[in-house]
Order: C-alpha cells, then structure tokens, then sequence
C-alpha cells in the first residue's frame, strides 16, 4: 500500500528525521493560507498522488509569490498528472502539500528495500541525489552505497556511520546523518514498510540534513497489525476496478483489454492472460478466484470482471484441485442468468468434478462455450469476440 | 523413495482442527498419508479425526516421532508456527499459509540457520500447494487423483499450474515422481535450485519440469546450478509474459523489479543454460513427452 509524501514525512518525523515545514491545501485559498502561516519568501506546491517523478509532470513548483503559489494550486488540483509510473490514465490531484523552500547545498540518495535475493533489508544510497536510482546505476554505478541488515539485531550505528561517512559528509554532520539513517530504518521495520525511499536527501545551507522528498510503501500482509497505517488509504489513487473487486475479497489486476477473465490460483491466471494474447487477443484484468470458490464467489467475480465496461467477452479457466468444477458451474449459471449476460462467453474445467460441472452448463440451455484446454479456451474466446466485435461494427 | 515425503513419512498437522485443517488432513489421510497426530495450543490431550492433538510440537515430536510439519495455521500466526517446528527437530516444514508479512518471513529465515545444517528444517512454502509423491502420500491442498505416479520431478510456484503440467502428463502415460509447490512470496523456503538438488540427487526421477513466473531471482539461479550441475534433462514454463511492468500479480512475488525478472529475460537465461521451455501453459504434455522419450 502506498501513501503520500505528506504522510510519510509526518511519519518520519516521529521517527527523528528532519523535513520542511509544510501543510496541506485541498483548495488554491488554502494553498495560499498555508503561505502566510509558515511565512518567508519562497514556497514549493506539491502535487499529492501516488507516483514518483512528479516534478516532470508538472506537479512541483517552487513560487515566490502568494499569486504563483494560487496560480500553481489552480492548475495542479482536479488535474489528471500522467508520469511513467502511473501508466497512461495519469493520477488525479485532489491535495497539495504547500512547504517553505531549502536551500539545497548537497542531493543525497536514500532507500531502504527488502532484497529478495539476500531475504534482508537493505540501504541503498549515493551521493548522486535528485537522479532516479535507475539513472544513478546506469550513470553511476560506483556511487552507489550497500548495507545489509541483520534481522536479529537490526541495524546499528556503525552501519549508519560507514554509509555518512561512504557518502562524503562533514564530520560535523555525522551525527544528524545516523540519527536520520536509523530513524528511516526504525520506522521501516516498526511499522512493516517494504521500502522508504529518500530522494533526495538533502544538506542545507545551514548544515542540516533533511528529508527533501518521501516515498514509503507498506506490505498488505502486515496491516492487520498497523490499524493507524491502514488508515492512510486514499482509495482516489487506485484503479477503481481493483478497489471495487478488493472490497469483495477478490484479488483483481485491471489491465487495458477487452476480454474478461476469471481463473483460479495466481500462476494460472498469469498463464491464462498470456494465451489470450498468443491467440491474438488482449486481457482486461487478472481475476484469482481463490480455492473453495462457491457459486456465490463465482457470482462475485463475473460482477468485478463486469464493472469494467470495456470487457466484451469472459474466459473462465478453472483447474479444480480443491476447487469442484459443479460448484463454478452452478456460479456461472447463476451469474449468466442474474446478470443477463449478452456478451461470448468460454468456459474450461479441469479436474475435481470435471463431468458434473460440463453437464450442468451443457444442460442449462444458455449460451455457453465450452472447451477442454487452455489453448482452446483462449482461441475460442479471441475469435468469439473478434465475430461479436465484426458484428457490432456493422450494426453501428 | 522420490522426495520430501512418502508413504512412511510421519506427518504432524499444525491448526488440525480449524475447519481447513480438518478438511484437508482428513484427505491426506484417506489417500495413505501416515499422519501421526496434530497440534492445536490448549487441546492437548483431545483426539482429532482419531488422531492424538498435542499443545506443541516439541510434544508431538516425543510421543509420535513426527518428521514433517504441515502448517495450516494463518498468516499472523503461521511464522511462530515454523519457528516452532524448527526448534522441535522437524525435518521438513510444510507450510500453506498465504499473507506472511514479509519481516516475519525475513526472521523466520535468520531463524531457521541457527540450527547446524544436519539438524536445520527444510521449509516449504508459504503461500504453496505443498508436496505430493503420487501413489505414496501427500502434505497440503492436493488433488491426488489428478498425479499418476512415475519418474518425471515437478517444482513450481503456483499450485493451480503444477497441477495443470501434472494433468497434461498423465493424458500422455508420464507419471510424477514427487510434485514440489514452493510458493508464490517473495521471501520463501525453498529455492527453485534447493529443490533441483533432491531430483537430481534422487534415483526415482529422470527429469525434471519447472514452473516459474515472473519476479525475483530464484529463476536465474537454477539455471545456473542446471547448466554447472545437473545431469538430468529439465523442462521450463515461465508465467506472466504479458504481465505489465512494476504491477503485483496475484502472488506476492510476482512483480518484476530487477534485471532478469521479467518473463522473457528469464525463459533467455533458462535456455541458454540447457533447459527446454515449454512455450505455452497447454504444451506441458508434448514438450515433456518428447524430453523423456
């Protein structure tokens, strides 16, 4: 789960780390409220959504002047701010955080991220700030900081001395720089983040080190136990497709095709989505059904598959191990009727069941495609929905 | 004997009598699984399915001997429930939870090494299938029927697509030596290339079929130790070819972040190691037939 810059730096501060004074705007009035109460002569509008490289986009501006500041919150607010991490449809701007000026005298790259490979947390800096950490490896390789973590010890002090010192810094800001390394890893591992990334870091004018930008991410598995955490949710960042199907227990993927599909366990689908394109074809979401589905869940699935009104035609794949083949039967049956499906619909069963689940959907009289493989099912559902889309051309 | 389990196998189930549990201990059962007993905290004492329940596992471990552990206690719990058996002397850890937070995942790990290696558990899992030596016995959710027993090795993250490859090969006469589910997180037990080691070591499996996706490094790694150890042929399906950049695939794992990541860097580097691939998730059947004729 992601959150805001705003929320992150609130969070760090508990944890030690320095940030610009700042407040949030939902309105240009407010941005410009926000000025007069942290007073000076140079303010920066920020852009609150959930992707990085904002500033790219437009969604950064430095003002010199309460009009530029309303002019800024103006044109960001209610804007739609497409980066390359937020994917064609862009993110919407609905808050603003409205913070004084630094004056930068050093960029600093700071991330802390779970490395899959050593199963440990590690730092990763450079004094190479400002630059994506993507640029920083590729332009930058030798500057770029590794620490790893012991988890039954966390990390101590001489890690975050060696990193403040591999850095570069001022033996005047050792200190500060370790009490920040550490509160970014304390808050990390107290509050089950998979990264917080720092970029940059930066060393003021006035020799003191703060926290310029913020990005941290939580794993989903761990916010039953951070009830204050989940709370920084903010649903308008998400694909409204996957909020929906998330809201009803449904692990759901949007993707930007046309053909709907519902499959049981997470590599399958990944299977199946890649032979609706072999076959000529392209996915509108990953849908995981789950183990034990009941025709009820069933029901559930073709609902989210459904709110998506791109879809044009459904793919249901289901190898049914501790799944039963009657019991999606009798959910596509039901949904097929409850929700007056009109659109081609295929469906392949496997396993626990096979025979009564293929007898039920034979014997329902509805019109229901049925296939044995995967490869089948894919080339059914592309070419029905190729005709059904012919069809529909002419008629329009 | 294949691997990790069969029909002598003592096997403990840890959370036997949630209603899961229950459910799925009473199927290893009925398909031969010698299952010695259970674990549930304060029913101690009990009898479940007509098997002895014990508050721990140390305790289950004294009375019945019990060698592997399968867990179907939930995710907030399931990380004490490993440790545990690590700490009993259990050989192998089965473990089907899906939802570990990853930090417990990361201290079950530094956990898990403070045992030397002869006496260190073997973890499989979490959010797996778990493992079946078909015709013998089975630990996790399995549909045994699908599994006819025979000489080809199955490792894979996904349970559903195992049991796809697995289903394939018995339309075409090949048999399964052992089938090993090692998970979909990102922080697992068992590698893809630990998993490796045993078929090639084990003189009941011929060859092998892995089943990969996109995310994370395992990948890479087994087609390293495939092209500098292994004698025996191994076949390759890789998930998520179309799967966008950056975005979670169902499996926590699943997410391409790195270099040798995506799907199509991976089915490169597996190929260049030696490794058949299987194109397709309908071509299991036919690339295997052909690998082991």
């Amino acid at each position: 789960m992601d959150i805001h810059e705003y929320q992150a730096k609130d969070l760090l501060k508990k944890f030690g780390v320095i940030t610009p004074r700042g407040g949030t705007a939902y309105s240009p009035e407010q941005a410009v409220y926000r000025c007069s109460e942290l007073s000076g002569d140079k303010w920066v509008v920020k852009a609150q959504i959930h992707s990085g490289a904002r500033g790219k986009a437009g969604g950064v501006r430095i003002c010199s002047s309460e009009e530029e500041v309303a002019d800024a919150a103006q044109w960001m607010l209610g804007r739609k701010l497409v980066t390359h991490q937020t994917g064609p449809q862009g993110k919407l701007v609905n808050r603003l955080y409205i913070e004084e000026a630094t004056n930068i005298a050093q960029e600093i790259y700071l991330a802390f991220v779970m490395d899959r490979k050593l199963e440990r947390v590690v730092v990763v800096a450079s004094a190479q700030g400002g630059m994506e950490i993507e640029e920083i490896s590729e332009e930058e390789p030798d500057s770029i900081i590794r620490s790893v973590v012991d988890p039954a010890v966390g990390m101590q002090n001489f890690q975050a001395r060696e990193i403040a010192f591999s850095l570069g810094l001022e033996p005047a800001l050792i200190p500060q720089a370790v009490k920040t390394i550490i509160g970014c890893y304390t808050m990390m591992s107290e509050t089950d983040a998979n990264m917080v990334e720092i970029n940059p870091l930066v060393v003021t004018g006035s020799g003191e080190i703060v926290a310029l930008d913020a990005k941290v991410s939580f794993d989903e598995n761990a916010l039953f136990r951070h009830p204050d955490i989940s709370e920084l949710r903010d649903k308008s960042q998400e694909d409204p497709r996957e909020t929906y199907a998330g809201d009803r227990g449904l692990s759901y993927i949007g993707l930007d095709g046309k053909i709907g599909c519902i499959v049981n366990g997470a590599g399958l689908a990944m299977a199946t989505l890649d032979m609706i394109k072999m076959a000529g074809g392209e996915p509108a979401n990953f849908l995981d059904v789950g183990g034990g589905a009941s025709p009820d869940r069933v029901l559930k699935s073709f609902k989210a598959v459904l709110n998506d009104k791109n879809v044009e035609a459904i793919l249901v794949n289901i190898f049914a191990g501790i799944n039963r083949c009657d019991w999606i039967a009798e959910g596509v049956i039901l949904a097929v009727k409850e929700l007056d499906l009109k659109m081609p619909l295929v469906v392949r069963l496997s396993g626990t069941n096979v025979e009564e689940g293929m007898k039920l959907l034979n014997e329902s009289g509805l019109d229901i495609t049925v296939a044995s493989t995967l490869a089948e099912a894919a080339e059914k559902v592309v070419s029905q929905w190729k005709a059904s889309d012919e069809t529909l051309a002419e008629a329009g | 004997m294949a691997i990790i389990i069969n029909s002598e196998t003592k096997v403990l189930v840890t959370g036997i009598t949630g209603r899961i549990g229950s459910f799925h201990a009473q199927d290893m059962i009925n398909h031969g699984t010698n299952v010695v007993g259970g674990v549930t905290p304060g029913k101690g004492g009990n009898t479940h399915l007509g098997l002895p329940v014990f508050n721990t596992v140390k305790g289950a471990v004294a009375e019945t001997g019990a060698e592997l552990v399968i867990s179907f206690v939930p995710p907030p719990f399931a990380a004490d429930s490993i440790m545990e058996a690590a700490d009993a002397g259990i050989r192998t850890c089965v473990c089907i939870a899906d939802g570990i937070p990853a930090q417990d995942m990361i201290d079950v790990k530094r956990y898990m090494r403070r045992y030397k290696e002869e006496r260190r558990m073997r973890l499989i899992g979490p959010n797996c299938a778990g493992v079946i030596t078909p015709g013998q016995a089975f630990a996790g959710l399995m549909p045994p029927h699908i599994y006819k027993p025979g000489r080809v090795g199955i490792v894979g993250r996904s349970g559903t697509l195992g049991y796809e490859a697995a289903s394939q090969m018995s339309d075409r006469g090949i048999g399964v030596s052992s089938s090993i589910g090692i998970g979909g997180d990102p922080i697992n037990g068992s590698s893809f290339k630990d998993i490796l080691e045993l078929f090639e070591a084990d003189p009941d499996t011929d060859a092998v079929v892995l089943v990969g996706e996109i995310g994370g490094p395992q990948e890479a790694e087994a087609a390293e130790y495939i092209r500098d150890h292994m004698t025996k042929p191994v076949a390759a399906y890789i998930a998520g070819l179309s799967a966008p950049k950056g975005r979670r695939m169902g499996h926590a794992g699943a997410i391409v972040s790195a270099f040798g990541e995506s799907a199509q860097e991976k089915v490169d580097i597996l190929q260049e190691a030696g490794v058949t691939i299987v194109p397709t998730p309908s071509s299991f059947g036919e690339v295997v037939q052909k690998m082991v004729a």
